[in-house]
């Protein structure tokens, strides 16, 4: 393989491993203040890319990805508040049965707004023959914004957890709710904003990808099994480890292409779902004396 | 004992009752997706032993439908006849195990016996079942809804990326299924109320198996699993083999299902793999109540039939999440509990914790 194709492999890994970080990023935050899964995570990010896709054609593109991201946001606090709130110590398997139904509805709802067609929103810079030179691979500016998105994203994410009181106030239900609730912060805000901030953050990964992987009323799941793989490669919760398991999956994928049929390019990524849990369920980084307590 | 007997009885008269009733209202094309209705609630009924009994959850289920399905339709449909001089193919000959027959084209085609194709799908799905078993219900929770979700998809990404399995278009012009002489499981007219009872006859052995596992002591080791695993464990149960006994037997009953309706309908397309089909059985399971047999059965003649005869129109996936999520809100003990919990106040009821 020669260089030129190495980095062309790397750049397209690096593309889809940020937005499966996101993805599981989103997983993580809802997981952690809750406990659940939220299947209908992908369900964000299809939903994010097509309302800026239709706003695009009113009104300037930084301004339809915003707008877009706030009404994925609201959407999110919706189904928080419709769905989840009142219901009183529910099992885990009503959760995990309702996050799926809701997925589905979402889906169906996008399928009758938008049909079947496959959209995109225009180059974020240039156009789709626009290409950068890297290590003399040619790679299309919108990478790099991807890339560059998603860092910040991360990033922001970061300071947001350690640094503000909103942050601080939902790393404290995550690690103990009852004490958290004794402290007087308000548990059940905490949990629909951790709904607000993942519908967020995965709207915005899929207004950025969108000119690259076009966006269907249909994408949602692939992304969410994917966004989950990688969740858990990086073990359940911890979102810097989402990262790197997301940038491992995500190359992984773009070089298992060079020797697969690209047909059985997803079951791949699923493959490595499976031997992850059967083998390591606390991910790559999980230490032994934490397994020991989890239960998976 | 004979409670059970009589509520077998109760089931031939309400199986017979509405061939006449459909007979009698001059609707019999009804049968046709009556008896397709019947072999989803056997899938319906393999998962209330996973789901009700065991207290596991798969959400790849229409994954072991399509194996067993499309194992049957490859076996029945491939030519053979190039092979013919072949020593390997000569002795299946000899051995009485292909047929040769026309196809629609009217060109000879010789292919596996049928009975071949469903026997080879029901061991080939027992195991797959089995391997993926050992490792997948070691899991809970999320991580087993995730681990079965992923092997569905698996199937379905094969199915649809295999030539072998007619990609998109499926499989069609699948032989009818010779049981016996004169008993045959094909789509023909003239036979529609003969595979209708075929059919029932299936789901009411099933039937008459499970109500009689319930109070077994496997059905009551599965029970003490889904009550409170831990407990079960320290009580002697070997829950790890309990488990995995529910997993390959439902797998199995799915995969005949699929094979016998393969026949059927006389072909097979990947939507049947699909992730959608697999959260419909977990839905129509959840409406019943997930621990009921008798729930479980008449939402997926009631759900089924329905969706079959289209009276969902394009919002068919969008009904079946709907009933998950209203399901899982208002009534997660199924449709059945809701009467009763405002009247008598109920015997209280082991948690789903799975």
């Amino acid at each position: 393989m020669s260089t030129e194709l190495f980095f062309q492999y790397i750049a397209a890994g690096l593309t889809y491993g940020f937005i499966y970080a996101i993805v599981a990023i989103g997983f993580n935050i809802i997981y952690n203040t809750t406990g659940i899964i939220n299947f209908a995570q992908g369900e964000f990010v299809m939903l994010g890319s097509m309302t800026a896709i239709t706003l695009n054609a009113f009104m300037p593109l930084p301004l339809a990805i915003l707008l877009s991201v706030l009404i994925t946001m609201i959407v999110g606090a919706i189904m928080e508040m419709l769905f989840f709130r009142w219901l009183e110590s529910p099992t885990v398997l009503r959760m995990i049965i309702i996050t799926i139904g809701l997925s589905i509805i979402i889906r169906e709802i996008a399928l009758a707004i938008w049909g079947e067609n496959v959209r995109a929103l225009p180059y974020f810079t240039g156009n789709e023959v626009t290409s950068v030179s890297i290590f003399g691979a040619h790679i299309s500016p919108q990478v790099l914004w991807v890339i560059g998105i998603c860092s910040i994203v991360v990033v922001a994410l970061q300071m947001f957890f350690k640094f503000t009181r909103y942050g601080r106030q939902m790393r404290a239900c995550a690690a103990n709710r009852e004490a958290a609730r004794l402290c007087g912060i308000n548990a059940k805000n905490m949990v629909t904003l951790s709904f607000v901030l993942s519908a967020g953050i995965g709207a915005l990964a899929g207004c950025v990808v969108s000119p690259i992987t076009y966006s269907q009323y249909n994408m949602g799941v692939p992304l969410a099994i994917k966004g989950f793989t990688v969740a858990i490669l990086g073990g359940l919760g911890n979102s810097m480890a989402a990262v790197a398991g997301g940038l491992v999956l995500g190359i992984l994928e773009s070089f298992s292409v060079w020797i697969m049929p690209s047909a059985y390019k997803d079951a791949i990524s699923i493959a490595i779902l499976l031997l992850i849990l059967f083998f390591r369920p606390g991910g790559l980084f999980g230490r032994k004396e934490e397994l020991a307590l989890k239960e998976f | 004992m004979r409670n059970i007997y009589l509520k077998i009885l109760a089931l031939t008269i309400t199986v017979v009752g509405i061939d006449l009733v459909t007979n009698a209202m001059d609707k019999t094309y009804y049968l046709t997706q009556l008896t397709m209705s019947l072999y989803y609630a056997m899938v319906v009924l393999a998962l209330v032993l996973l789901m009700g009994y065991a207290g596991q959850i798969s959400l790849g289920h229409a994954g072991f439908f399509a194996i067993g399905g499309y194992t049957t339709a490859v076996m029945s449909t491939i030519n053979l006849l190039p092979y013919k001089d072949k020593p390997l193919i000569n002795t299946l000959d000899k051995l009485r195990l292909l047929v040769l027959r026309e196809d629609l084209y009217g060109d000879q085609i010789l292919s596996f016996n049928p009975w071949v194709g469903v026997l080879l799908s029901l061991l080939i799905v027992a195991i797959v079942a089995y391997i993926i078993g050992i490792p997948v219900l070691k899991l809970k929770g999320h991580y087993l809804a995730m681990a079965t979700l992923g092997f569905g998809i698996i199937v379905y990404r094969i199915v649809l990326g295999t030539a072998l399995f007619g990609e998109a278009d499926g499989i069609s012009d699948v032989p009818a299924f010779k049981i016996l002489p004169g008993l045959s499981i094909n789509g023909e007219m003239d036979t529609k109320r003969m595979n209708y009872y075929i059919a029932a006859f299936f789901v009411v052995v099933l039937v008459y198996l499970l109500l009689n596992l319930i109070n077994s002591r496997p059905g009551r080791a599965l029970r003490a699993i889904h009550g409170a695993e831990e407990a079960a464990e320290a009580s002697g149960i070997d829950t790890a083999k309990y488990k995995l006994k529910a997993f390959v037997i439902s797998a199995v009953i799915t995969a005949l299902a699929g094979a016998l309706l393969t026949h059927f309908n006389g072909g097979i397309g990947p939507s049947e793999a699909s992730v959608m089909k697999s959260v419909r059985y977990v839905a129509i399971v959840a409406a019943g109540g997930m621990t009921s047999v008798w729930g479980g059965l008449s939402m997926a003649m009631i759900l089924n039939f329905l969706s079959l005869r289209g009276y969902f129109g394009s919002y068919d996936d969008a009904v079946f999440g709907a009933v998950l999520i209203l399901i899982m809100l208002f009534a997660p003990e199924g449709l059945l509990s809701l009467k009763i919990r405002t009247g008598i106040k109920k015997k209280t009821k082991q948690p789903h914790n799975i």
